[in-house]
């Protein structure tokens, strides 16, 4: 495989908010204390009057963001997912989405990939927690351009989004590309459907390179737009290729694999293995080892996919 | 400071107090459930907001210069949604749908049903975030509006409260007015007893508000204080309104057992005799 471009999601984030900035005199952005990391300072530095950094208090920057909103802005809150989804959680659901606010969370350091800082930091429930409320857009792109589309893309609708950002930098595997609600296909494939998010889309391409190696022809589709979930796309993917494998960097009981699952049990019932972090909390250690660690490794990807297509009987 | 309302205008909004207490009286003995204590007590503080202090239009809920009111104890919504009735923005036969399947008066208030109501609230310790947010939007369209935040002195005790209040004071929010309805008492005692709050006004002045104590229900003296408040340049005013939960009925006065529990029959007859009403 071509060496990849790898970038920084939240650079394209911070350069895109720059953009809408200048785009749009009421845009406001809002921060809690990690405006470095989450990029929002770029924004700060340009636009001083309409950047709040409000220190380390999420919850209220969750609730004053939603006051903004209700006086007729574009806003974004942007901190780590730990604190947006998990510390803020009552406020973005009864103060943005129960006010249906036009608030959107870009939340950094989802996932195992945080690495160094451990379990308390690490962020793995945030896709169920945002997914389960009404009204939200979820989004998880996996790479920088896809991060730079879905950043204008949902300042379209008026109403709740949270997108979930990686922080390390990412090979960059898709071509920007972002419709809310529509899955990409990023490799055709008969053989299996690979369904993946956030970082783990690059492994996923990486195992179907590996199969398509030994004659398998997986296919991959980024499910970027975790809400709307794109269910057209994902039961054709069952019908043509009749077994999926789902990969998140996020707790395999409430991710994106269960939405597959329920949404083909339902449906069009076909064999579904879900990867992603068991039921337990991360901890410390070098980000992509983690990975590794905790059940992510491409040779774990590589033994499901090859027990499943054994299940439909595509290789011996 | 010399008070600029006629004693002919102080007359009609007691008069319209005392409508809004039989009002809450009626509605929640009709939905049986709801808060009749810490909405009693809220009701002349805003009856002097939405008739007597606030720009407001009921023919344009939305009208952009308004001046905005959050409601952050939103658990005394028929306090609210009487008022609202009472100022035109809702017909005051829709009250006794309170609670009901289909109705826009939510348990807690909900701004997505009902024009007038500026933010839903009901988990507490939100209202003021909001409310700051509002503000800041007021200072950087450089609109002359003015945000009203209701707080309940029980929610004191949640932390996002504090987050808030020591935002409005670090951006010096000269139009934010925060008044505490301190009426003493939450769902199972008194502040005091359960997690206090005092020194109240104290901590308001910690985190840079410019700070009243008043009597809730006096309303000449709350009429004053939002003409001080409105004086007031470079930082927020807190109110410490005194007043009594189920203020103007006599056998719910003081009485925590009234925060969320409607009357039955025999009682709202009671109470509404004692307002001069009927059932």
């Amino acid at each position: 495989m071509a060496e990849r471009k790898v970038e920084s999601l939240r650079d394209a984030y911070g350069k895109a908010l720059l953009e809408l900035g200048e785009r749009d005199p009421h845009l406001v952005v809002l921060d809690a204390d990690l405006s470095g990391s989450t990029r929002t300072a770029m924004f700060g530095g340009r636009f001083p009057e309409r950047f709040f950094n409000v220190g380390v208090m999420e919850p209220t920057m969750m609730t004053m963001a939603a006051g903004l909103a209700l006086s007729g802005r574009t806003v974004f809150a942007s901190t780590f997912a730990i604190f947006a989804a998990g510390q803020a959680y009552n406020m973005v659901r009864q103060s943005i989405c129960y006010n249906r606010a036009n608030v959107k969370i870009v939340a950094t350091h989802g996932g195992l990939l945080v690495g160094g800082d451990g379990g308390t930091h690490q962020m793995l429930e945030d896709i169920s927690l945002m997914r389960g409320l009404p009204g939200m857009t979820v989004v998880v792109p996996a790479d920088a351009p896809t991060t730079r589309s879905a950043t204008f893309a949902i300042t379209e609708f008026d109403g709740p989004a949270y997108v979930r950002l990686t922080r390390e930098n990412l090979p960059t595997v898709t071509d920007g590309t972002f419709v809310v609600g529509r899955a990409n296909e990023l490799r055709g494939g008969a053989d299996l459907t690979l369904v993946a998010v956030g970082a783990l889309v690059a492994r996923a391409l990486e195992v179907a390179e590996e199969l398509h190696r030994v004659g398998v022809e997986a296919r991959v589709l980024d499910f970027a737009s975790v809400k709307p979930f794109d269910e057209k796309a994902l039961l054709k993917a069952a019908r043509e290729t009749g077994a999926i494998l789902t990969l998140e960097e996020h707790s395999v009981l409430t991710g994106v694999g269960s939405m597959v699952a329920a949404a083909t049990s339902e449906n069009y019932p076909v064999p579904v293995r879900r990867i992603g972090v068991p039921d337990v909390f991360g901890e410390s250690g070098e980000p992509w080892g983690l990975l590794d660690r905790f059940g992510l490794s491409k040779e774990r990807v590589l033994e499901e996919a090859w027990d499943l297509l054994k299940m439909r009987g595509k290789v011996q | 400071m010399v008070l600029a309302v006629s004693s002919e205008k102080l007359a009609e909004l007691a008069e319209t107090a005392r409508l809004v207490r039989q009002d809450i009286i009626r509605m929640t003995y009709a939905a049986g459930s709801g808060h009749p204590g810490g909405s009693l007590s809220c009701t002349d503080l805003l009856v002097a907001l939405v008739f007597a202090e606030m720009r407001l239009d009921p023919t344009q809920p939305n009208w952009a210069d308004r001046d905005r009111l959050v409601l952050s104890k939103g658990h005394a919504a028929p306090a609210l949604y009487s008022v609202l009735a009472r100022r035109g923005f809702l017909s005051t036969d829709e009250l006794t749908t309170l609670r009901r399947t289909g109705s826009r008066l939510q348990g807690h208030v909900d701004r997505q049903k009902l024009p007038g109501v500026e933010a839903s609230t009901g988990c507490l310790g939100q209202g003021i975030g909001m409310a700051v947010g509002m503000a800041l939007d007021d200072r950087i369209a450089h609109r002359a509006s003015r945000v009203y935040a209701v707080l309940g002195d029980g929610e004191c005790q949640a932390g996002p409260t504090w987050e808030a209040l020591m935002a409005a004071g670090h951006y010096g929010l000269d139009n934010l007015l925060v008044i505490l309805d301190r009426n003493g008492y939450e769902t199972d005692g008194a502040t005091e007893d359960l997690m206090g709050i005092e020194p109240i006004a104290d901590k308001f002045r910690a985190f840079r508000f410019e700070t009243h104590a008043i009597d809730g229900h006096d309303l000449p003296a709350v009429l004053q204080a939002f003409d001080q408040a409105r004086a007031t340049k470079g930082r927020p005013t807190a109110l410490v309104a005194t007043t009594v939960k189920g203020k103007g009925v006599s056998f719910m006065e003081h009485k925590f057992a009234w925060h969320g529990k409607a009357p039955n029959k025999d009682e709202a007859e009671r109470a509404l005799a004692e307002l001069g009403g009927h059932l």
